[in-house]
């Protein structure tokens, strides 16, 4: 039933500006990818363009191999959850769950069947008869996620859907999406503008910007070794410390092997220790989170945030020393590509 | 801190300007009908007196009553289902095609802008014999020349045509309303689990559209038994009563023959009918309309 998706040289345009511009990458049959970027760079784009709701300008997309570039969205495989979710209003849940087997004509007992299972998993078997209006956030996300996964189709899209729910819901869906998706083996295609929610769900991450493919890895590489600032700012809380080589020239021994002397290096937060010496810094301001502690401090113009375990007594405008280990740092280019 | 006395005084002088308006123009000719439908017509000899149920009575025995009360059934037969069919298929063409929809949205709405008496003078064109635009068109045509409004056989089908061309744009614009309220993700929702257009309009549109269906086919009702511009334009009710509407009837009965006493009763019997009628579709649609 899971297929694998592979997007080959997709562009699409608007006018004149690419709002995904050359996007390539494939999504093997039974995994989760995230779609991660900053609002407007071209996540539902890219979703759009794999459900077919909009056509590329030029590329191609296949599903378990099949070109459906030309194809209707019904005649592809999909199932989608939109980000308003798209409930029909005047339906009961239950009809809005079966509401894609009635249109393809499928046996009652099997709708039925697929209804309960769906159903049961997803907890709704007393809201059947309610209507949308007479649902939480959270029961209307789940009849959404129950008319997806009613479809048993190749993959699954969806986009941002978790955007409209509370912070505490959103933890409880995560989780429950990713349990659905492992448990059924969906190949999933998830789009979010929220690291948190792509590093904790997915096998794979696509970051996005601009239109542009920026990196695609798992969780673990994008963290450890982002191969752009833009990538090494946009992943983990609070993001990267991005410093200039020539900062470094005091303490030569933080600079990793091989910077170049207009290099940029990256340090994370987590990765900087506050030692007897190394590089100087001013504290510029202290929040104690309880298991950790962020310390804000000024480099000269650029401020660079710490992040120390337990909790760290320092005062405003003390110099404290930096210290980090050289492979803790990674390197970007400066040199136009 | 002003006492609640004089509070109420306020508001009761504030209301008083509309509220007389309201009573002497609406509520007090309503009233009087009503009690006049029950009194003889004043003559210049015979000043009026109660006379009871006789302009019932004389209702019931009138031919040409009976004759306008089942040309206007016919004439709501021939109006309400084509214009309401018309303006929801006229709304889904210009709600689904983008380019050129304000264009056709105000072509479609001109009829309503429109005074009836002018439109009913431009159809009076099309209708006329030997060189009305239909005319002109058939002879062109080769067809036999027929009187369109000269003749019993199509003088009623020939103002239900207007009749609809009036009503079908003025309903459009709800149904167009309530289409643009109906959000496209939805559409894209159906199309994505493979419902085809007309699968989409019967099992989502359609009903989504009920509360203005509901509000428009109560519209209609009301408009079937009140026109009477067009008819007092084009055909006065003939030939040989063949056009005359209920409304029309009435007119002529309270403002040609001056029997007013005979004309309230038949208004009075027309208001029951529609009140009756605006209750049953209440009645009955109710139940089946979803409002969000
Ligand atoms: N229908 C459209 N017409 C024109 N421009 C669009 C359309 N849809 C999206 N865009 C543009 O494409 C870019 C990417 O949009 P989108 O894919 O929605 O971003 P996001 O990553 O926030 O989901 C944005 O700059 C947006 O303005
Ligand atoms: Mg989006």
């Amino acid at each position: 039933m899971t297929q694998g998706l592979l997007i080959d040289h997709v562009t699409k345009l608007w006018g004149q500006t690419p709002a995904v511009a050359d996007a390539c990458f494939e999504v093997p049959a039974g995994q989760f990818v995230a779609l991660l970027g900053p609002s407007g760079c071209g996540k539902s784009t890219t979703l759009r363009l794999i459900a077919g709701l909009d056509t590329p300008s030029s590329g191609r997309i296949l599903i378990g191999g099949r070109d459906v570039t030309a194809l209707a969205p019904a005649q592809r495989g999909i199932s989608m959850v939109f980000q308003s979710y798209a409930l029909f209003p005047h339906l009961n849940v239950a009809e809005n769950i079966i509401f894609g087997l009635k249109v393809r004509k499928l046996p009652r007992a099997e709708r039925d069947e697929r209804l309960a299972r769906a159903a049961s998993l997803l907890g709704l078997k007393a809201l059947l008869d309610r209507k949308p209006s007479q649902l939480s956030g959270g029961q209307q996300q789940r009849v959404a996620l129950a008319r997806a996964i009613v479809a048993e189709a190749a993959v699954c899209l969806m986009d941002e859907p978790l955007s409209n729910l509370d912070a505490q819901l959103r933890l409880e869906m995560r989780r429950e999406i990713r349990a659905l998706q492992q448990r059924l083996g969906m190949t999933m295609v998830y789009v979010t503008h929220d690291q948190v929610e792509a590093m904790t769900m997915a096998d794979q991450i696509i970051l996005m910007n601009g239109g542009h493919i920026e990196q695609i890895g798992t969780p673990e590489e994008l963290y450890a070794s982002p191969r752009t600032p833009f990538a090494a700012g946009f992943i983990g809380t609070p993001p990267m410390n991005i410093v200039h080589a020539s900062f470094l020239t005091g303490a030569p021994h933080l600079l990793p092997v091989g910077a170049a002397a207009d290099a940029l290096i990256g340090v994370r937060p987590e990765s900087v220790r506050i030692g007897p010496a190394g590089l100087a810094a001013q504290v510029v301001a202290v929040e104690f989170l309880g298991s950790d502690t962020l310390i804000e401090t000024r480099l000269g113009a650029i401020s660079f945030v710490v992040r120390a375990p337990g909790k760290i007594s320092v005062a405003r405008d003390e110099t404290i020393h930096l210290d980090w280990r050289p492979t803790d740092a990674c390197i970007f280019d400066t040199k136009p590509h | 801190m002003i006492r609640p006395a004089s509070r109420a005084l306020t508001a009761w002088l504030l209301l008083a300007p509309a509220m007389t308006f309201l009573f002497v123009f609406t509520h007090w000719p309503a009233l009087a009908s009503l009690m006049e439908s029950f009194m003889s017509t004043a003559r210049p000899r015979r000043p009026s007196r109660f006379v009871g149920m006789d302009n019932y009575q004389q209702a019931l025995s009138d031919p040409v009553f009976w004759k306008s009360l089942t040309n206007n059934l016919w004439f709501a037969l021939g109006t309400i289902p084509a214009s309401i069919a018309l303006a929801l298929l006229m709304a889904i063409w210009v709600n689904d095609r983008l380019p050129g929809r304000t264009f056709a949205r105000m072509a479609y709405f001109t009829p309503t802008i429109l005074p009836m008496i002018a439109v009913a003078n431009i159809w009076l064109f099309f209708f006329t014999p030997q060189y009305g635009l239909i005319e002109q068109i058939a002879s062109a045509l080769g067809l036999p020349s027929h009187n369109w409004l000269g003749s019993g056989d199509t003088a009623l089908g020939a103002v239900i045509m207007v009749a609809i061309w009036k009503e079908a744009g003025f309903f459009m614009i709800f149904y167009l309303a309530a289409l643009q309220a109906i959000s496209p993700v939805l559409a894209e929702a159906a199309n994505l689990e493979g419902a085809s257009r007309w699968t989409y309009f019967r099992r989502v549109q359609f009903p989504l559209l009920m509360p203005t269906t509901l509000f428009v086919l109560i519209n209609a009702v009301i408009n079937a038994f009140r026109m009477v511009d067009h008819i007092i334009v084009m055909t006065r009710g003939g030939p040989d009563n063949a056009t005359a509407l209920l409304m029309f009837y009435i007119y002529q009965v309270g403002f040609n023959f001056w029997d007013t006493a005979y004309a309230a009763a038949l208004t009075t019997i027309l208001i029951v009918m529609l009140a009756l009628i605006a209750l049953l579709q209440y009645g009955w649609l109710e139940r089946r309309v979803h409002y969000q």
